[in-house]
């Protein structure tokens, strides 16, 4: 029981990295810097094994949690650096370690070619130690910690080329943007620490277990600690309103994008939720509000995604819209699957990602799918596992995503919070997902060469970044047959394992809806056919569009001029804002807070006062007459003045 | 026995003549006297008091002022010799240069 008494050292392996990397690299040949920084986090992947072997051995029932020294207190506010496993833990550290593992190998090969080529390793394996420190926290302001650590190194790697004036602006923005979500994030930590007495998961499970589930029109305590704490998820996780970061996130190196934006950290949101069911599951009304989000976000951000031509742009929106299925599993109490489709999504969508990159690699640096096609013969190795992951994600039968979409579908249609309508958004997100992943599979490996042949000499990738691929490609497929079983009767293993974790939300839930029964198998299997057949039309559809018909989609962006117009500008929604909260914030920095208030009111003061002593001092400097007789007529005034003031005080 | 009322008029008296002598003359020796004056009034004024409640403090005190105006003494001789041999004068009037 090595690992399991001491998980610090998963924390501290890629943290020991990145301080090596960062105080040492910079001199380094790439090999020492590729030893310490990968071997870390190899080193956190195998440690991470050994804590499953023995999480195992022990299969505890609550969490293990290891209280290693408190790291501050005030009064009864008491915070602990505590570290906790259970199952939800123990999912998540496997994505974490797992997909971190091999997007690191993957970026040997990709990076190789860069500056600062220690700097991005150090900045890796930080987000690494900020993740796990996420992952693995025992309570709500150590999970901050790691909430805002990981924000930190998603903004340094988001503006990696920070010469380039783009990405230095994609990091602000993403940085921004999600520091307003964290904003409602502290006030529900605060609120958490109000109502609780304490911020440890534990204690707030506990109380928040005895506490009466408030109503849907009557908004309590509970309620607003979690739409407050829906609120940063929503900044982290790129949901409806505050999505606009992550597509403009794209501006990072590939590898980037795969590991921080879309495998994990944009998963973090989805992770405090369910980590929280307790307390949602208390405040129906903030279910409601994380269900509609998610479906919205499903929905919206699949629209814009059929109209991007930038291939990663197109993957962004994918991930948003994803991110969005994940909020509305949780929304309708189905954790487990959410969770399920968040580690099935790491797979496939990191997949997709550095597939992506080693397109973009192979056509030097071109990104826009309007200059690829035909690439499917010159990069076999690529398109194998990008089909693979667009198969998964389509939800394609055996694939991984199957697995995970068609559970939150049938929980969203049948379980215990069915919602129709979320359902119907669900299904529809599904069918705009197949088509645009399609169009984008069609685009860039199918039909004729769109590039100058002469000029870019298409090649595939080393084998280093293939080798990741491959994996994951594996991943892709094998990652849903936990829940294999099901199909005929059995278990759904994933859901079992997570059970402890979730079961008293499930078990209030069914209370809560006497009426709900257990649907019968066979719906399942109907549910399942319609998600596959859904996902078939969407593939038709871009099959017609782009392999049959290769002229039609610019006579039907023609035809539908506003509405294409609408979807490629994004629905405006950046220049609204702009227009909306950046431009009046503008005008008021620039014409109240600088003109104004700190040139009228912090200047004048300083000057003023400067003029003050100034003035002040060259009258006063008179008195210094260097005459030493009125020095001693002001000693006596003064000592006179003195014996009058006592004596007069002492009566 | 003496009253104490005696001694704190002389005392008074004295330290009146050190502050006149102090504002008003010129030489720096006489200044210097002039500030010598007035502590030994108040030092005449802390062992009537002393002798009066019968307690030690005033004598204590005393010492004190005497330990300081031997110091000052040491001082203050210095720099008037200074004086004296750069400006050629002992009047107050003529160490005039440290001003604004």
């Amino acid at each position: 029981m090595f690992i399991l008494n001491h998980l610090w050292i998963i924390l501290a392996l890629p943290l020991a990295g990145s301080m090596l990397t960062l105080l040492a690299g910079r001199h380094w040949p790439q090999k020492y810097v590729n030893i310490s920084s990968v071997g870390f986090v190899v080193l956190a992947f195998l440690s991470y094994c050994e804590l499953l072997r023995e999480f195992f051995v022990l299969n505890p029932a609550s969490p293990i949690i290891k209280d290693y020294f408190t790291w501050m207190t005030a009064g009864n506010f008491r915070v602990d650096f505590a570290l906790q496993v259970d199952q939800l833990t123990i999912v998540m550290l496997g994505v974490v370690t797992f997909v971190g593992m091999l997007i690191h190998i993957y970026s040997v090969g990709y990076m190789a070619h860069e500056e600062g080529y220690y700097r991005f390793f150090a900045e890796m394996n930080l987000f690494m130690f900020f993740m796990l420190t996420l992952v693995m926290a025992a309570n709500l302001v150590l999970m901050f910690v790691g909430w805002e650590g990981v924000g930190l190194c998603s903004y340094l790697l988001i503006s990696f080329f920070f010469q380039k004036k783009s990405a230095a602006d994609a990091g602000k923005k993403a940085f921004i943007t999600t520091r307003i979500g964290d904003f409602g994030f502290t006030l529900g930590i605060l609120m958490a620490f109000w109502t609780f007495g304490s911020i440890d998961y534990k204690t707030m499970f506990a109380t928040a277990a005895n506490m009466p589930v408030e109503g849907m029109h009557q908004w309590g305590v509970l309620t607003s600690i979690c739409l407050l704490l829906l609120a940063g998820a929503v900044g982290k996780s790129a949901q409806l309103p505050l999505y606009v970061w992550l597509p403009d996130a794209m501006e990072g190196p590939t590898p980037v994008s795969a590991l921080i934006h879309a495998a994990t950290m944009v998963t973090a949101g989805v992770y405090m939720v369910a980590r929280m069911n307790i307390l949602f599951s208390h405040a129906p009304a903030a279910m409601l509000a994380v269900a509609i989000i998610g479906g919205a976000t499903a929905l919206y951000a699949a629209t814009i995604g059929l109209a991007q031509n930038d291939i990663k742009k197109v993957l962004a929106y994918s991930t948003i819209s994803q991110l969005g299925y994940m909020f509305l599993a949780c929304g309708v109490g189905a954790y487990a699957a959410g969770i399920f489709h968040l580690m099935t999504h790491a797979f496939f969508k990191a997949l997709l990602f550095l597939a992506a990159g080693s397109v973009i690699h192979a056509m030097g640096g071109q990104q826009d799918m309007q200059h690829m096609g035909g690439l499917r013969k010159k990069i076999p190795w690529t398109f194998g596992t990008m089909l693979v992951a667009t198969l998964a994600i389509s939800g394609a039968p055996l694939f991984a995503g199957f697995f995970s979409k068609d559970e939150i579908l049938f929980d969203a249609y049948a379980g215990p919070n069915a919602n129709m309508a979320l359902y119907v958004v669900g299904i529809v997100a599904a069918l705009l997902t197949a088509c645009y992943m399609f169009r984008l599979i069609f685009l860039t490996f199918y039909g004729k060469p769109r590039y100058d042949e002469h000029h870019v000499h298409v090649h595939e990738s080393p084998r280093v970044m293939l080798v990741p691929l491959v994996i994951l490609a594996i991943l892709s497929v094998i990652g849903g047959w936990f829940v294999l079983p099901t199909y005929w009767g059995g278990k759904d293993y994933f859901q079992g394992f997570l059970d402890p974790v979730f079961a008293s939300s499930t078990a209030l839930a069914a209370k809560m809806h006497p009426a709900w029964t257990e649907p019968p198998h066979s719906l399942e299997l109907t549910m399942a056919a319609i998600a596959v057949g859904i996902a078939f039309i969407g593939f038709l559809i871009a099959w017609y569009l782009y392999i049959r018909k290769p002229a039609l989609p610019n006579k039907l962006a023609n035809a539908f001029g506003p509405v294409y117009k609408l979807l490629l500008n994004k629905y405006y929604v950046d220049e609204l804002y702009g227009a909306v909260i950046i431009g009046p914030l503008i005008w008021i920095s620039r014409n109240v807070l600088w003109k104004v208030i700190d040139v009228g009111l912090i200047d004048g003061t300083v000057n003023g006062l400067a003029f003050l002593s100034r003035e002040s001092g060259s009258g006063l400097r008179r008195i210094q007459s260097g005459n030493t007789r009125s020095y001693a007529a002001w000693i006596v005034i003064g000592a006179v003045a003195v014996t009058v003031f006592f004596v007069w005080m002492v009566r | 026995m003496v009253p104490i009322s005696y001694y704190l008029i002389l005392s008074a008296v004295l330290f009146g003549l050190g502050v006149i002598g102090f504002v008003f003359k010129r030489n720096i020796i006489t200044i210097f006297m002039a500030i010598e004056l007035m502590l030994n009034a108040v030092n005449l004024a802390f062992v009537a008091f002393s002798r009066e409640f019968n307690q030690l403090d005033g004598l204590i005190f005393v010492f004190f002022v005497i330990v300081v105006a031997a110091a000052e003494a040491a001082v203050g001789l210095a720099i008037v010799m200074v004086i004296a041999r750069n400006r050629k004068s002992l009047n107050v009037e003529d160490v005039n240069l440290l001003k604004f």
